[in-house]
């Protein structure tokens, strides 16, 4: 497929968003101003801004409890984004999701869930709505490698395929659910396989490489676009960090861990690099966009951080349409 | 005014939102062309709007939930219908974790109009997995709203407003009352929910409860009478949004209460109604309030064991007898 350069600069640039954002939220937790815990995606923003790309504004995404790149490479507010993550009044949820719901509806968000494997039934939902609609919208539904091992995998890609939905299903494969690896939980090599079971055709990418995976979601989407069905997409990638924000992932082995974690696997680097040689983008260009793209999320830390907390009775709102 | 058994008039509330708002769909297991239903309430609904909106589904409990919930919030009306109130122990994380919560979590960024519709209840011999009353469960889940419809003329009023609700509604049904006949109103007519009905007015002792054991209560009412003891009955309706005012008023009237359900005795509804009688007019009661209910047993199979467990009109009457 050729990919023209004003999208690969698109892919360079909602690849290091997505990194940045990640790296603020880091830092601020570092300042231990993130009530709770945090399911960081560093390492693997390729997959969130492959997809994105290959979206338009008005297609759905059903995230996961690994949400915070999903959201802001679909377009979210960063502001309200951070703000949510601090628990402020000002975040996207009104402080009442944090890091595991972190939802913006009004740029396609379904929802971020807690529950591992809970999304893909809703996302079943949201596209038969597209479909019964007879809108052409397309729903993408993120979830981990982990999650495939849910009773909601099967039922869920079953239906899909039985009424042929316009729907996207990207497995993120970073090999660990929490700490168990995969090896220990799935007896293919791939979670890819296991959508033949569904007839539903399936492609194994690498996720760290933004390119390869918006390919492969540009004919997924237009492949449910045009009534042609559900398609997964498995993107196998890795977190920089652990599973949450005190896992140092020692679990993982060294050379293991040093193969993916290396500047040629940065996913960042990894496009930037492409970006380069295609001629997409300049280093002194790349250098300009990192630097905007900095003063974004870091006024929208500013904000976050400024931004005043929920007043304790908000907590009895929202709970219905109207108090009961 | 036609004489309406409870199935055909949920039936025809049913049809006629169906026909009012294109937006309304049903899906299921076997509710369409083949079965209509285990309980034959959507028979012939299949015929008149198509297989697309009396969707038959796969044995997918959990996503039968939680499509309710993804095409809620992306712009359709879903009625999901669970055969037995038992089976919906596989979709709690849909119905308790994400139908629920989501309004609330998300700040209010989306409503989830579903209605999910399932039947409790024993009294046909088909044991431990197809006869539980479960309604407390949902009861004590914020976000939910739960109507408890035990008369034909109050099911086709009362799933009018469930369809319309904003919120998503559990609106659980009685094996029992299926056939039970009563006038019900030729014209369109809505109840709102939170709005208990007297059934029968009485000066010495309010009979409150659910189902079945309201039509066991008006028997026993009428038998009473003739010992010179009055009673009231009255049946919520809707247990979430629950009218604390007219059960409050009974009470105030009389000084007795007996609550009667069909529940597993430990947490049941009949539970939190005492404590609520307690905490509000704790002043104005004449005797210890009485709870008949279920053992805390499974339901059991054989005919006088199942006699044995659900409460009969001998032990209604005897619990009003021990407090007049």
């Amino acid at each position: 497929m050729a990919v023209d350069k004003k999208t690969l600069k698109e892919l360079f640039t909602r690849t290091l968003k997505t990194r940045l954002f990640e790296e603020k939220v880091w830092d601020l937790f570092g300042e231990n101003i993130v009530p709770g815990t945090l399911h960081l995606c560093l390492g693997q923003e390729a997959v969130a801004a492959g997809v994105s790309v290959a979206l338009k504004d008005s297609d759905w995404i059903q995230s996961s409890h690994r949400g915070h790149g999903h959201v802001v490479a679909k377009g979210a507010d960063m502001s309200a984004a951070l703000a949510e993550l601090l628990g402020k009044k000002t975040g996207s949820c009104k402080g009442k999701g944090g890091s595991m719901h972190i939802t913006q509806f009004d740029i396609g968000v379904l929802g971020a869930t807690g529950v591992v494997g809970s999304g893909l039934p809703i996302a079943v939902g949201a596209a038969l709505s597209c479909q019964m609609r007879k809108t052409d919208d397309v729903v993408v539904c993120y979830f981990g490698d982990g999650a495939s091992n849910n009773g909601t995998f099967g039922e869920s890609l079953n239906m899909s395929s039985i009424w042929k939905l316009p729907l996207v299903w990207i497995v993120e494969n970073n090999f660990y659910a929490m700490g168990t690896p995969i090896k220990l939980t799935c007896p293919s090599s791939t979670v890819a396989q296991r959508a033949e079971a569904y007839c539903i055709p399936s492609k194994v990418v690498d996720g760290n490489n933004t390119l390869e995976v918006y390919e492969a979601a540009v004919e997924a989407v237009k492949r449910a676009r045009e009534g042609g069905g559900p398609t997964l997409i498995e993107c196998q990638t890795y977190r920089m960090k652990g599973h949450s924000r005190f896992d140092p992932a020692k679990y993982r082995p060294q050379e293991e861990a040093d193969y993916w974690l290396s500047d040629e696997k940065d996913a960042v680097n990894v496009i930037q690099k492409i970006a380069l040689e295609q001629g997409a983008i300049t280093e002194k260009e790349a250098e300009k966009i990192r630097e905007k793209l900095q003063k974004e999320v870091d006024k929208a830390a500013d904000f976050a951080k400024k931004s005043e907390f929920p007043e304790p009775e908000d907590a009895l709102d929202d709970v219905y349409a109207e108090a009961i | 005014m036609t004489d309406m058994v409870y199935r055909e008039a949920l039936k025809a509330g049913i049809r006629e939102e169906m026909l009012r708002d294109e937006r309304v769909f049903l899906l299921g297991e076997d509710i369409g062309l083949n079965w209509g239903g285990a309980f034959k309430v959507t028979k012939g609904l299949a015929e008149e709007f198509g297989v697309e909106r009396v969707r038959d589904t796969p044995i997918s409990e959990n996503t039968i939930v939680g499509a309710a919930v993804g095409a809620s919030i992306t712009g359709m009306i879903p009625v999901a219908e669970i055969m037995f109130g038992d089976l919906i122990t596989l979709a709690m994380d849909q119905v308790c974790n994400q139908a629920a919560k989501m309004r609330y979590m998300f700040g209010g960024q989306t409503s989830v109009p579903l209605v999910l519709r399932t039947v409790f209840g024993g009294g046909k011999n088909i044991a431990s997995h197809h006869s539980q009353s479960l309604e407390a469960w949902f009861m004590h889940t914020p976000g939910l709203k739960v109507a408890v419809p035990a008369f034909a003329s109050d099911v086709k009023g009362l799933i009018k407003t469930a369809i319309r609700d904003p919120d998503p509604v559990l609106f659980a049904e009685h094996k029992l009352v299926y056939d039970k006949k009563e006038e019900v109103p030729d014209e369109e007519y809505l109840i709102p929910f939170g709005e208990a009905k007297v059934r029968r007015e009485g000066a010495d002792v309010t009979i409150w409860g659910t189902f079945i054991m309201l039509h066991k209560a008006l028997e026993v009412a009428e038998e009473l009478q003739k010992e010179g003891i009055s009673v009231e009955v009255i049946d919520p309706r809707t247990l979430v949004p629950l009218d604390k005012k007219t059960l409050i008023e009974s009470v105030k009237k009389t000084g007795r209460l007996v609550l009667v359900t069909e529940e597993t005795k430990t947490g049941a509804t009949t539970a939190e109604i005492a404590a609520i009688v307690q905490e509000e007019a704790f002043d104005w009661l004449d005797a210890p309030i009485k709870r008949v209910n279920a053992p805390d047993t499974p339901v059991p199979f054989s005919p006088p064991l199942e006699n044995y467990f659900i409460p009969d009109n001998k032990r209604i009457a005897q619990a009003v007898r021990d407090i007049v």
